[in-house]
């Protein structure tokens, strides 16, 4: 371990003393039970596509070590610099999902990706962590100025945003982005009666999502009537936990994770319950719960309002995701597309994921007696 | 987290004092909005962490269910696919002695979900090296295909099944399906029809008793005795290649009971693969096709006339000069130059001493017998082929004349051996049936002419074979052996010109036979068609029924009647020849 001294006023030391070493730490563990399942559950998926055994685990651990060096570095970040950097990437990856519309790759009916020369690009997960940022400076303007511009351009950046995610179509994003945008402006005191409208149209774009994206529909009707149609995959998860029971089969033992399709990304979970049991399993939730709770408590006795809604929002985006996908994975919902964090094989996303973490760290540092920014 | 109070409303005043240094702008407020914020912000962010940590507890719960408490509940035990009782539903059909006419094989049928087959490519050649009748190509298209669920082939055998089993690829499956099996080919076709893939009955017993055999599993059996059918469908291919015939038709009939013992229809075709059918073996002509019966009517005509007393059996009739009636005219096959009684009539089938016999009793009365002999509108079956016969309208003076030689009405067969049945059974008329009658119930029966009359038309009949134009067939005429053992058959040949335009082909012939047996009390009415017969060397060139239909009947009693319990007699029998005498 680094022993850096409680003086050391460069950066790294300052950095140090000020980080929230909790989140940090669990964040590495979940990484590395995350190369664990990777190595577990990929070689069946390689295999059947006709890939190097080791080729997921490679590219896994190839992304996966940048993406922490962009974590810790990223989160050396000032608040000030976090907002820069954020409002950058939000432009780029806007832009960048724009051109998934113009010249993007359509992968199972859907254009999301861009490539660039040696890899393909989701745009769209930057403007997540983005966004959040983004929006919360927004927010907080607003309340500081009692300018209702700030609003106005939030709001037009999140329908800007919404838009051009649905034309991709992308519907976990949308709801990701909504959820977390919508929980900001929650915590930035929208009014009540304001948050009960906004709840009500949430929910009626969910319904309207149902009638209008046959997939949406052939989803949440699967869910709700396993025996209408093909529930493979779901099926084969329950399966595996069920498999795996308390104890779990022991990593690298699981015999049904091979008949899971995407057992190394959205189903990764399933393998950890199969391979590690349930004890296992409860440990990850608790991890993620680490993650979001102690970003919360951080959070709250944050005394900027941009970094509360900030770090509030970049948690909230991290501890959705997770919920979603282990939720999905447990057929707790419809089957939606969503790695889980750090966890699931997942090239690009890894550092849009590294970039966010990293951003909630450095706006959850302790900072004393700075105010709030200008 | 001691820098900061963590608590809902009460945060350190002076903390506050501490961050909110002067601001930029200078600006003095009361109400601070950032703090007011901060302070809303710090309780709604307790609401929203509450919010996490109870989906996050959820999601532990589910955990814990699925993974250790409910696990008993739903072992996932593996399904063993070949080793279960395999449920077939679809009930037996047998005959009347309880051989199997249909029966179901359970069998397992391959199907795909392209969506999970990982290689196509490979699956395809795999298929078709255990499969060697599939298509490489169709296969292959079906398995790249966007539907969810495509055939490979169904029906395997169990064989089959187990080879593709073993190829082990992901996303072939089977189903477990019937197949219908027809033990007798088509030796039943017309009877029983068939099946579709879906083992839906599709013809004959198959489609009407669908639901039947769908819902209960005991056989269905059936009035029909294989033996006999496997006799009239040997006889009737005899009769079609001997005189080079388009098609034939043939009945047995129980006329105690009206069951049928035997129903032919041919050509005929593989219930098994009907791909190969034909709308001409499709067709059923024993009960399907309606056709002028000619001279077979005739049993009808003297019926209908010695029953109204209209005309007495020995009442002559000048059938020396054919008859004329507007701009027709009745002709005989065998002019003769004097005047015939009824019985004469009959036994030469004199066409102008029939008509002269019709108009005795006219119109109205010949329309009344022939609704009562069940001619006017389409029989009851347990099959759905059954035709509907073309009756005259208006009921002319001409249609009168024409009816009573079998002109100017078509009528299908099983019709006419229901109504031969009554003439020779004391005058009772019992409806036909498919299905084996239960010796308890009792049989529907309507009285059409009097046992008296009933009794000469026997007579008639017999006289046909033994002096009249049957004789030919049933070596009747031969005088050199007396004591030859005869099953006293009676009937009636009927040779009609077929219909063709707008007039009759005289070339074109369809000849039939109505008879029964034995004489005496008859028990069994046989009735053959044969259509379109050319004559040949050993007929001399004749194709009329006497040539044709007749010795087809005579073939038919004497293999049937021994399976059938009837003992012959010795034909001149004076006990007989007295019985058969007309006064």
């Amino acid at each position: 371990m680094i022993t850096l001294s409680r003086t050391d006023q460069s950066v790294i030391g300052r950095w140090w003393w000020t980080v929230d070493r909790w989140t940090l730490a669990t964040v590495f563990l979940i990484a590395t039970i995350g190369v664990v399942l990777i190595q577990a559950a990929s070689p069946p998926v390689a295999e059947r596509i006709g890939l190097d055994n080791f080729h997921f685990i490679q590219h896994h651990v190839m992304m996966l070590i940048p993406t922490l060096i962009i974590m810790v570095g990223v989160s050396l970040l000032s608040p000030k610099g976090v907002r820069r950097m954020a409002m950058i990437l939000f432009l780029l990856s806007l832009a960048g999902v724009a051109l998934t519309l113009v010249s993007g790759v359509q992968i199972k009916g859907a254009t999301r990706w861009i490539h660039l020369p040696g890899l393909s690009v989701q745009p769209s997960e930057f403007i997540k962590p983005a966004f959040a940022v983004v929006a919360a400076w927004l927010f907080a303007q607003a309340r500081h100025t009692n300018n209702v511009v700030y609003f106005g351009v939030c709001i037009i950046f999140y329908l800007m945003i919404v838009a051009l995610l649905l034309m991709q179509p992308d519907l976990g994003m949308t709801f990701v982005v909504s959820a977390v945008w919508f929980g900001q402006f929650f915590i930035a005191g929208l009014p009540i009666l304001l948050v009960a409208v906004l709840v009500v149209c949430g929910l009626s774009g969910l319904v309207g999502a149902y009638f209008l994206f046959p997939h949406v529909q052939s989803r949440v009707n699967r869910f709700l009537d396993p025996a209408a149609g093909d529930n493979y995959q779901v099926q084969r998860a329950l399966d595996a936990f069920q498999h795996g029971g308390l104890w779990g089969t022991g990593p690298g033992q699981g015999t049904v994770k091979m008949t899971i399709p995407d057992a190394h990304a959205d189903f990764i979970f399933a393998v950890a319950g199969e391979e590690l049991g349930m004890l296992w399993c409860l440990f990850i939730v608790l991890l993620f719960g680490v993650v979001v709770m102690r970003s919360f408590a951080r959070a709250y006795s944050e005394q900027s309002l941009f970094v509360m809604l900030g770090a509030a929002g970049l948690a909230m985006q991290f501890g959705l995701q997770a919920c979603i996908n282990m939720a999905s994975s447990l057929h707790m919902m419809p089957t939606k597309g969503m790695t889980l964090p750090f966890i699931s094989y997942g090239g690009s996303s890894l550092i849009a994921l590294g970039i966010g973490v990293g951003m909630l760290l450095a706006l959850t540092r302790k900072r004393f007696g700075q105010g709030d920014l200008p | 987290m001691s820098d900061a109070p963590f608590s809902l409303t009460g945060f350190d005043i002076a903390g506050m004092e501490r961050i909110q240094a002067p601001r930029p702008e200078g600006r003095v407020r009361l109400n601070n909005p950032t703090s007011h914020a901060l302070e809303q912000g710090r309780s709604r962010l307790l609401v929203t962490a509450a919010l996490f940590a109870l989906v996050l507890g959820a999601i532990g719960v589910r955990l814990a269910d699925t993974m250790v408490f409910s696990r008993e509940a739903e072992p996932p035990v593996a399904e063993n696919t070949t080793a279960r009782p395999l449920p077939v539903t679809r009930a037996e059909i047998t005959d009347r002695n309880g051989v199997l006419l249909a029966t179901s094989l359970a069998t397992a049928s391959a199907y795909a979900d392209p969506k999970l087959v990982i290689d196509a490519e490979e699956a395809a050649r795999k298929l078709v090296a255990t499969l060697p009748d599939l298509d490489y190509r169709q296969v292959l298209k079906d398995l790249k295909g966007e539907k969810r669920f495509v055939w490979i082939k169904r029906n395997l055998t169990p064989r089959q099944e187990f080879e593709v089993n073993k190829l082990g690829i992901p996303g072939v499956f089977f189903q477990q399906e019937e197949h219908r099996i027809y033990p007798q080919g088509s030796l039943t076709a017309h009877l029983i029809g068939l099946t579709g893939i879906d083992n839906n009955g599709l013809m004959g017993i198959e489609q009407s008793f669908d639901k039947r055999l769908r819902e209960n599993s005991e056989p269905l059996r059936l009035s029909i005795d294989v033996r006999l059918q496997h006799i009239m469908r040997k006889e009737i291919t005899q009769s079609i290649q001997d005189f080079n015939a388009i098609g034939g038709a043939g009945l047995i009939m129980d006329i105690k009971t009206g069951e049928i013992l035997s129903m032919v229809s041919l050509p005929d075709f593989d219930p098994q693969n009907p791909g190969e059918m034909h709308d001409d073996s499709k067709f059923n002509r024993a009960t399907l096709g309606v056709y002028e019966m000619g001279s077979v009517f005739k049993i009808l005509n003297t019926a209908i006339a010695l029953e109204t007393g209209s005309v007495k059996l020995h009442e002559t009739f000048e059938t020396n000069h054919p008859l004329k009636i507007g701009r027709f005219t009745i002709h005989d096959d065998e002019p003769v130059n004097y005047w015939m009684d009824v019985v004469d009539i009959f036994r030469k089938s004199s066409n102008i001493g029939s008509a002269k016999m019709a108009e005795k009793f006219g119109i109205d009365v010949q329309r009344d017998y022939m609704g009562r002999f069940g001619m006017l509108k389409a029989p009851s079956l347990e099959i759905p082929e059954v035709g509907a016969p073309l009756v005259p309208n208006p009921w002319r003076q001409t249609t009168l004349l024409t009816v009573a030689f079998g002109h100017g009405i078509s009528v299908s067969p099983i019709q006419m051996v229901s109504a031969v049945g009554a003439v020779v059974d004391g005058g009772i008329l019992r409806p036909a049936t498919l299905l084996k009658r239960d010796p308890n119930t009792e049989i529907p029966e309507t009285r059409v002419i009097s046992p008296q009359t009933s009794a000469i038309l026997r007579k008639l009949m017999r006289l046909v074979v033994t002096e009249g134009t049957g004789k030919t067939a049933f070596g009747t005429g031969d005088l050199k052996a007396p004591d030859t053992l005869d099953y006293l058959v009676g009937g009636k040949t009927g040779t009609a010109e077929k219909v063709s335009g707008k007039g009759y082909a005289h070339k074109s012939l369809r000849t039939s036979f109505a008879g029964a047996f034995p004489m005496t009390d008859p028990r069994y009415v046989v009735f053959v068609m044969v259509d379109e017969p050319h004559g040949n060397k050993k007929s001399f060139g004749f194709a009329t029924a006497g040539w044709v239909a007749a010795p087809a009947v005579q073939r038919i009693v004497w293999q049937a009647a021994p399976l059938l319990g009837v003992k012959p007699v010795v034909r001149n029998d004076p006990e007989v020849l007295q019985a058969m005498a007309i006064n």
